[in-house]
């Protein structure tokens, strides 16, 4: 059987290779229009009737709940002198986990293709090191031979090993998810399909896609927070 | 004996030897699930910072078996050795 990304069409062309219009980018692109006409949407009702007060139940008490709910978690786990990158983290959640939950409407989620992911921790990877260097400046670079210089390959390959990890965490929880629910719905006959799968989307799309979402953004703002204050 | 048939017997006997691994992480995320639960029970109040800890290290101890998982799906579905024919 065939879990593979497919390619749809041919896109354009970079020298010899062929760029390729895949499930991916098709799912990529359709969940990022629907976040950014939601955004939009939500935009500009909030703006039209907002209220310093607002009556309970109203949709600007359920968007200051979402904001105030991820603000609070962002400051508790970045500390405060970092709360400006809130805003990235809650873009990169509501992304991956929006991207999970697509696979229940029938597209392939984005984050089974490890390009997306590896895009995603790669981000994580040059923001922590782009704030180690400019909020810590020399303790940056001294945390490397910490304790001594013998220890400088190893923290290397411990720094180059996180953005793998991350990204692999995410994207093999995904693809499993992927590959289960696919091998599953070839094996169960036609009527049973609209019935056993239900349990198992429930679980590897709805559960574990939001604790992946939740475990890859928290673990980049410790990654981050722990490169930009040092150790200490 | 066609030696495409056998790099794909072998090939399968390696994804499922692969996902042995997956053992050690679901026992060790089963301690460390069981030890949150005995940390909850005697400071409840402190429930909020015990439960993003242990998802914290119960994600990181997952990583292993994801690699083994990973290691499976390639030999299965997308197998290197075959090329090499």
């Amino acid at each position: 059987m065939d879990f593979s990304n497919k390619k749809l069409a041919i896109l354009f062309r970079v020298g010899d290779a062929n760029v390729y219009l895949t499930n991916t980018l098709v799912s990529t692109w359709t969940i990022g229009l629907v976040l950014i006409a939601l955004a939009f949407v939500l935009r500009l009702m909030y703006m039209k009737r907002y209220q310093d007060a607002p009556a309970s139940g109203s949709l600007q008490n359920v968007l200051e709940l979402a904001v105030e709910t991820m603000s609070n978690f962002v400051t508790s786990t970045l500390g405060h002198n970092l709360t400006g990158l809130g805003g990235y983290f809650f873009g990169v959640f509501v992304f991956i986990i929006i991207s999970n939950f697509s696979a229940l409407v029938g597209l392939r989620p984005p984050t089974a293709d490890l390009s997306t992911t590896l895009a995603l921790a790669l981000n994580t990877f040059f923001l922590t090191h782009f704030l180690g260097i400019t909020r810590q400046q020399g303790e940056y670079f001294k945390e490397y031979v910490n304790p001594v210089f013998i220890f400088l390959p190893i923290h290397l390959i411990g720094e180059i090993s996180k953005p793998i990890s991350l990204s692999f965490r995410l994207f093999g929880n995904i693809l499993g998810g992927v590959i289960i629910l696919g091998l599953l719905y070839k094996a169960l006959p036609i009527l049973l399909r609209f019935a056993v799968p239900d349990v198992l989307h429930l679980y590897f799309d709805l559960f574990a896609g939001s604790l992946q979402a939740y475990i890859f953004t928290i673990l980049s703002m410790t990654y981050i927070r722990s490169k930009a204050e040092g150790s200490e | 004996m066609d030696p495409k048939a056998f790099v794909l017997g072998m090939s399968a006997l390696g994804a499922g030897l692969a996902i042995i691994g997956v053992m050690g992480a679901g026992a060790g995320q089963g301690y460390a699930a069981g030890k949150g639960a005995e940390a909850v029970g005697r400071q409840p109040e402190a429930r909020g910072a015990i439960m993003s800890t242990l998802l914290i290290g119960v994600a990181i101890a997952e990583t292993t078996a994801i690699y083994g998982l990973l290691v499976a799906i390639i030999l299965l579905f997308a197998n290197p050795l075959i090329g090499k024919l």
